[in-house]
């Protein structure tokens, strides 16, 4: 296989061939190709269609400010869409697709997109998809959505691993070109620690695509040479295929290092990509500068590049983008691409200078260049047959990750570009060609001084090298105004210099409004190479400056990220960290079904041989438990030590209810508020000893309840005496509840444990089995005679089947949350949806719990008018007239009679259990004047199930109002 | 961000919670003052777009408050107490 369009030299391997293909077709590459200069090596101009016009399209760089050349890499789950070519390394075996064409590339048939153009100006969107409303939803979004987007995904998992790093660093230098290079070395050479990154797999940046000479070696040496050095340097980090992305506050960069891209499959162990957060001291911004076009008619043909690609496809990687070239240029640099193309022996047929009062007007080749015409000085028009043609309108500094803090770049007329301003990321430097300065021996220089500056070194400074030093030369040119053909301003967003006419005549001439109206620059290449002309047309139609017609500015990313390099290891089960509760174990021989709770893993029923329906384990768990004794792992609730002098005193102010008056060895039911009345948590605390207790929390709120008590401890008062740890992971606890808990308990604690001498809500330090300290609570949230018993975490499990071992008799059984629902609505317990951060003390028919003798949290708030109102919301128990009807938790209480409106809504159901004892539906609910209302009948009505259930309302106590069980 | 802890040194903000403005410690007693006092403590800020005293809590780490003086446009970072010493010198020691 030959590649026709190969040409001497290059830093390419061409002892190795590499096999690729690109649309199903096989072509071949070396190592050091990307797939763009190995496309074109092969003659390939044609890589995509663009977005709005599926206009042919071929690369315009050779880097990552492309906005044409994007492609599907890969194949199955490893489909990877709008990839650059340009950047994407070329290796054996790669598949790569073109997009956004059908059915194939050369013969797109949306291309009629083009023929209409006509209609598809800035503003279409706007203009076109208004009328009627109807279409809005059912045929213009689905239209749109369907048109709309570039590549394809699998819709496979991703079989990759995405990772997460830190690192640290004296100095960051982003880009490793002349400047970055310099900056490095001269940091690295006094000893600092030292990041350097770059988005190239090869360092060097300009030096590898360009003839000129340091010293006495050619560019692309001395950058290898210097990498080498730095390579020595172990205080030196260097990062190849590292994008850094974004400056953050205090000297924070994110960066992305593409470390298996570049291969098939990553190696064993290897992620494919990695997101770092790197702290540097200082950082040095040596980014370099990107070319911009300049806009003619029908300048987007394939073939039609940048003249400083075309330069960087022949000099680093031997590749004549075509056979006959052409330059357009209104500068000096251009020329240079003319003189390394010939130097190569590449035909240049023509050097058009816009100086001289040549311009390109027009060009042909429906899917590539094959001729342009122009116009000279004296405005006699020519054509040449060219398959390439190279267009310079100036360097552009990459002043991006400068203006990440809002800085605004000032305009530099001598090289007519934006240059980064004195704002700026505290602590950023910038060097080289993204500070403005485009001579190699200014990127040498500026990078030295940037190092010396940031790092505050002395002594006098190194030598450098010699280099080019070529003064800027040109004139700016921003478009050529001639005929009626379209000249593309954005190609990745088919952006037109019409279109910024159009949204002159419009009146959107602010560069804000031009964006959005035109759309330029908010694609995927957030206008790297377009955006500087559109806004200078702009300043011309509108008689403005370019300084004052002004420029948008950046945000991160600088290049585009991966969705699954932000999210990293955090996805499927690995998605937030998880807990598992000592029982876990137990519960997973038996079977058990789990369910996520916070951060952890609960039981939620353990299914029984025979059980088909979850219904079924629940049923028969709660029935057992109240007909002998259940066991449930309650670990998860939080628990606080609360120790001091003041102990008392803090929980009377952080708790609605007193507790400084509670004696030791007893605890009691407390209901936590928010400062502005609304309930925050609930619980019991014990009093284990004179200044100390210990406090549980729900198992929700955990965390929250802490940082509260914190809060308060440290923030409102200080004086207090008080201390705080958390002991949620410290101890095990279990909730064994049921007629027969005491005697199932007798066999595993050594005190006596008879209702005389642990009696309802008594609390204390025990010992079980023979000494292991525990603790041992008479609280029930079941209704049942109930203790909850903790040992040390580690003795959990033990303690779970040590009881159900010495118990047997009992025929325990273990429960999970699931049961434990159903027995706290029938005992009309308020929970997660009872306690949703709306509801008062009074809604929940506790009012009379808040003190008003002392001050506490949420005391004066909760007397607001609209929180007492009576009329309000109060705690109610509901259950079907019928008893085999059906409640849905979240259905609306409604009058008998009343439409389904939300001005006659009174209320809702928060919580639904089937109830095994009751043997129907049973709820808890808000209903207005709630209290009022029991005994009477309304509606529960959903109108998502589209249930109408007539029901009774109760007092929330529907089983064992009287509490005689839970005090046997 | 990195936040400046007066006793452990710089640490990623990722590894405190944010609470706001740091008059919320300037609760007033509930014995005496009444619900609007409550109300002007609870909801009334300012939101300046400059320098901010906050409170932001060292949960990743040690569990201070702190009071971080910030500028919110900025962000850059003037000054960091822990939240207990501000309280004492706000005179809340009754």
């Amino acid at each position: 296989m030959t590649q026709p369009n190969r040409i001497a030299g290059g830093q390419i391997d061409r002892t190795r061939t590499l096999r690729f293909t690109f649309d199903g077709i096989p072509y071949t590459g070396h190592p050091g190709d990307t797939l763009a200069s190995a496309l074109l090596a092969n003659g390939v101009r044609l890589m995509g269609r663009s977005f709005k016009y599926h206009r042919p399209r071929g690369p315009i760089s050779a880097g990552s400010e492309e906005p044409n050349a994007l492609v599907e890499l890969r194949s199955g789950a490893r489909q990877e869409p709008n990839t650059r070519a340009t950047v994407a390394e070329l290796f054996d075996g790669l598949e790569a697709k073109s997009q956004n064409r059908w059915p194939s590339l050369r013969l797109d048939a949306m291309a009629i997109n083009d023929r209409l153009n006509a209609f598809f100006t800035a503003g279409f969107y706007y203009k076109t998809f208004m009328w009627p409303r109807s279409f809005w939803e059912r045929v213009y979004e689905p239209m749109i959505r369907r048109a709309a987007g570039l590549g394809s995904v699998s819709r496979e998992e991703d079989p990759d691993a995405y990772d997460k790093g830190f690192l640290h660093c004296d100095l960051l230098v982003i880009g490793a070109g002349p400047a970055g290079l310099m900056a490095a070395l001269t940091a690295g050479r006094a000893g600092r620690r030292v990041i350097l990154a770059d988005e190239d797999f090869r360092m060097g940046g300009r030096l590898n695509a360009e003839t000129f000479a340091i010293g006495n070696t050619a560019g692309a040496d001395w950058a290898a040479a210097t990498v080498a050095e730095l390579a020595s340097m172990p205080h030196v980090r260097l990062m190849t295929r590292t994008a850094v992305i974004g400056a953050f506050d205090h000297g924070i960069y994110g960066a992305v290092e593409r470390v298996s891209d570049h291969l098939a499959v990553p190696p064993p162990g290897k992620p494919r990509q990695i997101l770092w957060r790197i702290y540097s001291q200082r950082a040095i911004l040596a980014g370099g500068a990107t070319e911009r076009p300049i806009a003619f008619a029908n300048n987007d043909r394939p073939g039609i590049m940048l003249a400083g690609a075309l330069r960087a496809y022949a000099n680093r990687w031997g590749v004549a983008a075509g056979q006959r070239v052409a330059v357009f240029t209104n500068n000096d640099d251009g020329l240079r691409t003319a003189a390394d193309l010939k130097a190569k022996g590449v035909e240049v047929v023509a050097v058009i200078d816009s100086r001289k009062g040549e311009v390109v007007i027009d060009t042909r080749g429906r899917l590539g260049l094959k001729a342009i015409t122009i116009r000279d000085g004296a405005g006699r028009t020519r054509s040449f047959s060219v398959e390439a043609l190279g267009v310079s309108g100036g360097w552009n500094p990459n002043v991006n990750i400068h203006s990440h803090h809002r800085a605004r770049p000032v305009w530099d007329a001598a090289i007519a570009a934006f240059v980064p301003g004195p704002e700026g990321p505290p602590g950023l430097l910038v060097a080289g060609a993204a500070a403005g300065v485009l001579s190699t021996h200014g990127a040498l220089r500026t990078g030295c001084d940037a190092a010396r500056a940031a790092l505050d070194l002395t002594g006098a400074a190194p030598d450098l090298p010699q280099a080019e030093d070529a003064p800027v030369r040109i004139s700016p040119l921003w478009h050529v105004d001639h005929g009626r053909g379209r000249a593309w301003i954005d190609q990745q967003n088919d952006v037109t210099v019409k279109d910024v006419k159009l949204a002159k005549q419009e009146n959107f001439t602010s560069v804000e409004h031009l964006k959005r109206y035109t759309t330029l620059g908010m694609a995927t290449d957030q206008g790297k190479t377009g955006n500087v002309i559109g806004l200078a047309i702009m300043a011309e139609l509108t008689g403005r400056s370019i300084p004052e017609t002004g420029t948008t500015i950046y945000r991160p990313p600088y290049t585009p990220v991966a969705l699954g390099t932000l999210a990293g290891r955090s996805r499927g089960k690995e998605f937030k960290p998880y807990r598992l509760t000592p029982s876990h174990y137990w519960a997973q021989e038996q079977g058990a079904v789990f369910v996520e709770v916070g951060m952890w893993l609960r039981t939620q029923w353990i299914p029984k041989a025979g059980e088909t329906e979850w219904r079924q384990s629940v049923d028969r768990e709660v029935l057992a438990t109240r007909k002998s004794v259940g066991i449930c792992d309650v670990t998860t609730l939080g628990k606080i030590d609360i120790q001091g002098t003041d102990a008392g005193a803090f929980l009377d102010r952080v708790y609605a209810n007193t507790f400084s008056t509670l004696p030791v060895g007893k605890c009691r039911y407390g209901l936590m508020l928010r400062e502005d009345g609304i309930v925050f948590d609930d619980g019991t605390t014990a009093r284990l000893g004179e200044h100390e207790y210990v406090m549980t929390t729900t198992t929700a709120n955990a965390v929250a309840v802490f940082r509260h008590l914190e809060f308060c401890r440290q923030c409102l008062w200080p004086e207090m005496d008080v201390q705080l740890i958390s002991t949620t992971e410290a101890w095990a606890q279990f909730s064994v509840a049921g007629p027969n808990a005491r005697k199932l308990l007798e066999k595993v604690v050594d005190q006596d444990i008879s209702d005389a001498a642990f009696p309802y809500m008594a609390a204390g330090n025990i010992t079980v089995c023979g000494g292991l300290r525990a603790r041992l609570f008479r609280i029930s949230f079941s209704g049942e005679l109930a203790y909850e018993i903790a040992v040390p975490t580690r003795y959990g499990d033990a303690l779970l089947r040590e009881m159900l071992a010495r118990g047997a008799e009992f025929d325990p059984i273990v429960y999970g949350t699931e049961a434990l629902g159903v027995m706290r609505v029938e005992k009309g317990h308020v929970a997660g949806g009872e306690l949703n951060g709306q509801s008062t003390a009074l809604n929940m028919g506790l009012g009379r719990m808040v003190s008003k003798k002392k001050d506490s949290i949420g005391m004066v708030l909760s007397q607001r008018e609209g929180l007492t109102d009576p009329e309000g919301y109060r705690l109610v128990g509901v259950k079907p007239v019928d008893r085999n009807g059906k409640l849905t938790a979240g259905s609306h209480f409604l009058e008998k009679g009343a439409a389904p409106v939300a001005a006659n809504d009174l209320g809702w159901l928060t919580s639904k259990v089937y109830s095994p004892h009751l043997g129907h539906d049973i709820a808890l609910g808000y209903l207005k004047a709630g209290d009022r209302r029991i005994g009477q009948r309304m509606r529960a009505v959903n109108l998502l199930s589209g249930q109408d259930t007539e029901v009774e309302i109760l007092s929330p106590h529907m089983f064992d109002p009287e509490g005689e069980r839970l005090r046997g | 961000m990195i936040i400046p802890h007066p006793i452990l040194g710089p640490r990623d903000a990722q590894e405190f919670v944010y609470l706001g403005d740091a008059s919320l410690i300037d609760r007033p007693d509930g014995m005496t003052a009444g619900i609007e006092e409550f109300h002007d403590y609870l909801y009334q800020r300012t939101n300046p777009a400059g320098e901010h005293q906050e409170l932001w809590y060292h949960e990743q780490g040690d569990r201070s408050w702190l009071v971080v003086t910030r500028n919110t446009v900025t962000h850059e970072i003037l000054k960091v107490e822990l939240a207990r010493d501000v309280a004492r010198a706000r005179g809340r020691t009754k």
